[in-house]
């Protein structure tokens, strides 16, 4: 089948990446730094068996949990996929929680009984990692709806992947949020792939942004995922406008996912090409940001090289934490299967 | 005390536990504006406007989790499915999402939760539109779910549902809701997990629950004039069973029929056998048998319909053959 790279990062939504406030640009490189280097370090672990089962690692991707999570109130609500480990630790769940549940450990953010696919956190309204693609989607529309029917002016942002577009909750969901005006940000990661599957394999529509098109007083939007700052930027009136206006949008950000599917796929191989990886690459949300604030003078070398620094400590912390962490009880196993109620 | 229908005492649960907490909402398809698809919803929108009483389109899946995901947030929806044959396209919200919140999270967010809606054959109306979900439903740790048979037990058990700080199905009757007994006036509510014997013999155990129990009360009447006394052990909720009242019948009668609306193979009669047979073995006389739907969907053709049913007369045989009697 003759396919065209319409949703492509590289094409009409490329931005040219230029450095911003030296303190929010400080954050954020070091929030797009934190992920990447936890993110490689969970590889190893997971390459050591300290992880099992399935992980998703979210590198090439930092860009849009940052530009995104980082505008957050504390008081706003965040779910997501299984691909979770980015969004939790810029959420604010802390490295040696997000480690310690890919250990399968007590002092997991989820006490061990989550894992890499599901991330949970009360504190930071951090509502889940979800495993079945799509299901979430209509969750995030309940808490818009609980957010509407309580009168607040929080919003809820639920991150999916481009292959979410295609699956009926998906649909119902968007259609319950734009008839009932919930304050839903609908973020649709475009990494170009399913799996192996190509979007334009999956996806009968060009952009996938305009499957807002579907839904009266929804907007879709195409942002490039490789600069924080378009993310940012883009977001922000889209978070405005859930806020005060109780309308939701439908963000199609354009990213790259570096890695395999999973930790059992191949980096590249038969789907997509080592050049195509090597391009987006070239394309680094982190190394480019880093590059415009050295260019700009709002960073040195020394000061990056402390900041790696600094960023390999943490995550070194978490590992030793994790690793150090004990195993969730025999009589965890019980527990939390239903909550105790008294009706 | 007065004497009302299944569907008011539904109906009136609702509208006490909506005018209790304001956190409690219900949402469906066609709740609203027409007052419920079989009339359970009646009154509420215009007692409690369209904020709390909210007519979603067709899309099961999509309200469902619409459900969850508020109820993770703090509120309190009851979900109404028009019949659970259509929850289907929601099972993933009910099995994959409300009954593993909790457990996934590491006991952060539970979810307060009710689906509900017609479970069960009613009349000729097919394969598609006469299923009973009930082992289905209680197979998934995470979830409770009742199946009340008569109007008492229907308002009692939806309030302490909605009360519950878990996710609940209430499996209710098609065939039900035009039923009528005594409800108090007062306020009740009956506690889930707990069986209710709800005739004393000591013959012969028949352990049921929801549209079944009717059945099992005529069988007990009829089978009374032949000086065959039967205890009928209501489960009222499934899970977690009352395993314990069924023991404790059980050991009394030495002999036991299970009685269920669904299929037979992996139903819910097959895992009341398997706690008698592990706790009151040596207290029976006979096999214990099981009474259920024939195997096959269910034919449209009345005469068809009437014998894949369970019904009194089959289940009059079954507690004859443990009696040895014929
Ligand atoms: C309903 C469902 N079908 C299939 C799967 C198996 N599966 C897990 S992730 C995935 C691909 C999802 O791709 P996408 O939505 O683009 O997210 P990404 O992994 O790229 O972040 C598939 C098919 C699943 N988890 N759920
Ligand atoms: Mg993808």
């Amino acid at each position: 089948m003759a396919s065209k790279k319409k949703s492509d990062a590289k094409s009409e939504t490329r931005t040219v990446r230029t450095a911003g406030d030296k303190t929010l640009d400080r954050e954020m490189l070091h929030s797009m730094l934190l992920q990447r280097r936890f993110e490689e370090k969970t590889g190893e672990a997971y390459a050591l068996g300290k992880i099992g089962g399935f992980c998703h690692l979210y590198i090439g991707q930092e860009a849009v949990s940052t530009g995104i999570i980082g505008q957050l109130r504390p008081d706003d609500y965040v779910i997501g996929t299984y691909r979770d480990h980015g969004q939790a630790l810029v959420r604010g769940i802390t490295p040696r929680a997000v480690m310690a549940e890919l250990f399968g450990r007590i002092d997991g953010c989820s006490r061990g009984k989550g894992g890499s696919m599901h991330m949970f956190d009360r504190h930071t309204n951090f509502l889940g990692g979800h495993g079945i693609v799509g299901s979430h989607v209509p969750l995030a529309a309940g808490v818009g709806f609980a957010i509407k029917y309580r009168g607040g002016d929080q919003v809820c942002v639920c991150f999916m992947g481009d292959s979410v577009v295609n699956i009926g909750a998906f649909h119902e969901a968007l259609n319950m949020s734009a008839l009932w005006k919930l304050p839903v940000l609908f973020v649709i990661e475009n990494n170009r792939y399913g799996m192996g599957t190509a979007v334009e394999r999956a996806a009968a529509v060009d952009d996938l942004s305009k499957r807002a098109d579907g839904y009266t007083g929804m907007d879709g939007i195409v942002i490039d995922g490789m600069d924080v700052h378009s993310v940012r930027e883009a977001t922000a009136k889209a978070i405005a406008r859930a806020r005060t206006e109780s309308r939701p949008s439908l963000l199609e950000v354009r990213t790259y996912r570096y890695r395999g599917h999973s930790m059992s796929d191949a980096v590249s191989g038969t789907y997509r090409s080592k050049d195509e990886l090597d391009e987006y690459q070239s394309y680094d949300p982190v190394f480019s940001l880093r590059d415009a604030m050295v260019v700009a003078g709002t960073m040195t070398v020394a000061e990056w090289d402390a900041l790696e620094a600094d960023v390999a400590a943490t995550v070194q912390d978490a590992w030793d934490f994790a690793d150090a962490s004990p195993e969730p009880p025999p009589a965890a196993l019980y527990e939390d299967v239903l909550v105790d109620t008294t009706s | 005390m007065p004497i009302i229908t299944y569907r008011e005492a539904l109906n009136q649960a609702l509208r006490e536990e909506m005018s209790r907490d304001d956190r409690v909402y219900i949402m469906g398809e066609e709740v609203g504006v027409y007052n419920g698809a079989y009339k359970v919803s009646k009154g509420l929108l215009e007692e409690f406007g369209e904020n709390r009483v909210v007519d979603s389109p067709i899309a099961e899946l999509g309200f469902a989790g619409i459900g969850v995901g508020s109820a993770m947030v703090g509120l309190r929806p009851v979900i109404e499915f028009m019949t659970w044959n259509f929850a289907l396209l929601a099972i993933d919200q009910v099995v994959n999402s409300a009954a593993k919140m909790l457990y996934m999270s590491g006991g952060q967010f539970n979810v307060p939760i009710v689906f509900r809606g017609p479970n069960g054959a009613a009349l000729q109306l097919g394969a598609q539109h006469s299923q009973a979900f009930e082992s289905w439903l209680a197979h998934i740790p995470g979830i409770k779910v009742v199946s009340p048979g008569t109007p008492y037990d229907a308002k009692g058990l939806l309030k302490a549902a909605i009360r519950d700080d878990n996710p609940v199905v209430v499996l209710e009757g098609e065939m039900l809701y035009n039923t009528k007994g005594e409800v108090p006036d007062h306020e009740y509510v009956i506690p889930l997990g707990k069986a209710d014997l709800k005739r004393e013999g000591g013959d012969c155990t028949i352990v049921t629950s929801g549209k079944m129990v009717l059945v099992a009360m005529q069988v007990a009447d009829q089978l009374a004039k032949e000086d065959i006394h039967i205890d009928v052990v209501d489960l009222l909720t499934i899970r977690p069973m009352d395993v314990e009242a069924i023991y404790a019948s059980v050991r009394k009668t030495q002999r036991a029929v299970v009685l269920e609306e669904g299929w037979e193979i992996c139903g819910i009669g097959a895992q009341v056998v398997d706690f008698i047979q592990r706790e009151c073995f040596d207290h029976l006389d006979a096999p214990v048998l099981r009474v259920h739907q024939a195997d096959v969907p269910m034919p449209y053709a009345k005469g068809l319909e009437k014998i894949a049913k369970p019904d009194a007369a089959k289940t009059i045989a079954a507690v004859k053959q443990v009696m040895y009697r014929s």
